[in-house]
């Protein structure tokens, strides 16, 4: 996976610290330490997968890929621009060439607004015309009917609500699509459906893809690329077959001993089982 | 806020009579009736009273209920049933303005103190505390004192006294709005801050403003009829609830059916546009509607 080619999003020792609200009158406020020290590159083209508990730094890493966020210090830097740290009007660019699906697919679309505007924004938002036939032509994409663009969101289900989210981050052609637990707020059914979906599609339009999830086993259905983050570092980072058979770093192990496995379930292994192979897998450490 | 109207408004199968039945509640339909009375009162002023309600006819003064006037006249023998359907387009026209004057200002104010930056904020709603702090009336009656008083001082003293309040709501519910993901979306998307504001916080806000109109309005019905009853509201001969109170005041003994029946008008157009707030806030707020 590692061509020649310049990466497209390049991450260089990112730093991400929140402050708490202030205790006391004297003291500084305290810090909250989010992302630690991040650095990795994502060539075009590849899958790359963001795995990690919740609370591991994974939401703040992508808002800072999307420039919604700034890091405290460290560079990002996407297609070769700096977008770190880089006013508004500057990120035009980005906002056209990168898109975001969200993890909500009930919070993530306004629900005053219709489908066929929901879907345009990022056009709208780039300053670019919109033909009928576009927004019938993300839809069908997608898998939606022609006349979904007519509706408002709470007239869909959770599964096409994120199909809705994908034909809108698709609407601007972008080269790179961040899908942050896309799947995660669905129902079992609809997720192979929804994973499939953002496969093929990033097939078909030649997209990079970010995914990010707490699911090792989503990720490895996605992903040719696994990078592991645990209180807010990178702990693992290669090819999903190398991680997912040889895992290097502990907290690896474990994430891989905690995906129930056709195999192991057929063995008639029980949860309890499950978390008490997790916890022999690491036994010196032990999280909160 | 408003995503939990979303995930409240999707019923598996719920059948569509029911929703429709808990949309129409009682305090919307009695509010409703009464507001829609007064409207209906206000226009038919426009083509039909019984009388001139400004005419003085001296033969006929202080006569009780009678076939030829139904409530009776005044001192000056004008027509009190006349007089009550001219007060009622006054006493809309005044609500109309003060609130128009309140939610135009107040709304893009709270708006903007809501997702500009702290410092913006912080500034716009001290503003409004202070405004909030000096009694409605006493700036009407400033502004009668300046201007000399007039139906349009008191519609811009009392639209100005209500901005604050309109302010602190737009704010509370902008805030909101800027927390849900469709925001972050949005800005993910590239909108622009007042882009965000139009499509998305606006439309996403309005349930209240419109709660808080119908509200508000009640409020400046009262504050025009206390005004008009001062002295510092609608001038003669434009017929006014209020003003119709006060003259009523000497003769409280004598013919008390002169306070009593602009009395009732105020109080009813009060409680009207206050229940028709409440029914209105049922229909808007999930939170009410998860609880039935």
């Amino acid at each position: 996976m590692s061509q020649p080619s310049p990466p497209i999003l390049s991450v260089r020792d990112v730093h991400r610290r929140y402050r708490r609200a202030r205790t006391s009158l004297f003291k500084p406020p305290s810090e909250v330490p989010a992302v630690r020290g991040v650095s990795f590159d994502i060539q075009p083209g590849q899958r790359f997968g963001l795995v990690g508990e919740s609370g591991s730094g994974k939401s703040t890493l992508i808002r800072l890929l999307a420039a919604l966020d700034h890091p405290t210090s460290g560079s990002i830097e996407f297609e070769g621009h700096r977008i770190s740290g880089q006013p508004e009007r500057r990120l035009g660019f980005l906002r056209e060439r990168l898109q975001v699906v969200f993890q909500d697919p009930m919070g993530s679309l306004d629900p005053r607004m219709r489908v066929r505007d929901i879907i345009a924004e990022p056009l709208v938002a780039a300053r670019k015309p919109t033909p009928p036939d576009r927004i019938r032509e993300l839809l069908t994409a997608v898998g939606l009917p022609d006349d979904a663009g007519d509706r408002y969101p709470h007239q869909f289900s959770g599964g096409q609500r994120q199909r809705i989210s994908i034909a809108r981050a698709l609407s601007t052609r972008p080269s790179v699509v961040v899908a942050d637990e896309p799947v995660s707020a669905l129902d079992v059914s609809v997720r192979a459906q929804i994973l499939n979906l953002l496969a093929d599609l990033a097939d078909e339009y030649s997209l990079t893809l970010v995914f990010v999830s707490h699911d090792l086993s989503v990720v490895r259905h996605v992903c040719d690329t696994i990078a592991v983050m645990h209180h807010g570092e990178l702990v693992e980072m290669g090819a999903t077959t190398d991680v997912y058979d040889n895992p290097q770093h502990s907290y690896t192990r474990r994430l891989v001993a905690a995906v129930p496995t056709l195999r192991r379930a057929l063995a008639g292994v029980s949860a309890a089982e499950l978390a008490r192979a997790v916890t022999a897998a690491d036994p010196e450490e032990d999280e909160q | 806020m408003s995503e939990q109207v979303n995930v409240v408004s999707v019923p598996v199968a719920e059948p569509a009579a029911a929703r429709r039945g808990s949309r129409l509640n009682p305090s919307l339909i009695v509010g409703g009736s009464i507001v829609a009375l007064i409207i209906g009162a206000a226009l038919l002023s426009f083509v039909w009273t019984p009388y001139d309600p400004t005419r003085i006819d001296a033969a006929a003064r202080l006569t009780s209920y009678s076939g030829d006037h139904w409530l009776g006249t005044d001192k000056f023998g004008r027509d009190v049933f006349s007089q009550l359907l001219v007060g009622a387009r006054t006493t809309l026209f005044v609500g109309i303005v003060a609130v128009g004057i309140a939610a135009v200002i107040g709304t893009p104010l709270g708006i903007f103190a809501g997702m500009g930056s702290r410092w913006a904020g912080e500034i716009v709603m001290r503003g409004n505390d202070l405004l909030l702090a000096f009694p409605a009336l006493l700036m009407a009656i400033m502004f009668a004192a300046v201007y000399g008083p007039s139906t349009l001082t008191a519609m811009a003293a009392i639209g100005i006294a209500t901005v604050p309040s309109f302010a602190r709501l737009a704010r509370s519910g902008t805030l909101g709005v800027m927390n849900t993901e469709y925001v972050l979306a949005a800005r993910a998307a590239g909108r622009t801050r007042r882009a965000i504001a139009v499509r998305h916080v606006l439309p996403n806000i309005s349930g209240l403003v419109i709660v808080q109109s119908s509200v508000a309005f009640a409020i400046a019905i009262l504050a025009e009829a206390a005004l008009s009853f001062l002295g510092f509201g609608t001038r003669p001969p434009t017929p006014s609830w209020g003003r119709m109170l006060q003259e009523s005041q000497e003769l409280l003994h004598s013919a008390p059916r002169l306070a009593l029946w602009p009395g009732i008008a105020i109080a009813l157009a009060v409680l009207g546009f206050n229940l028709l707030g409440d029914g209105l806030r049922d229909r808007f707020d999930p939170r009410l509607e998860v609880r039935r």
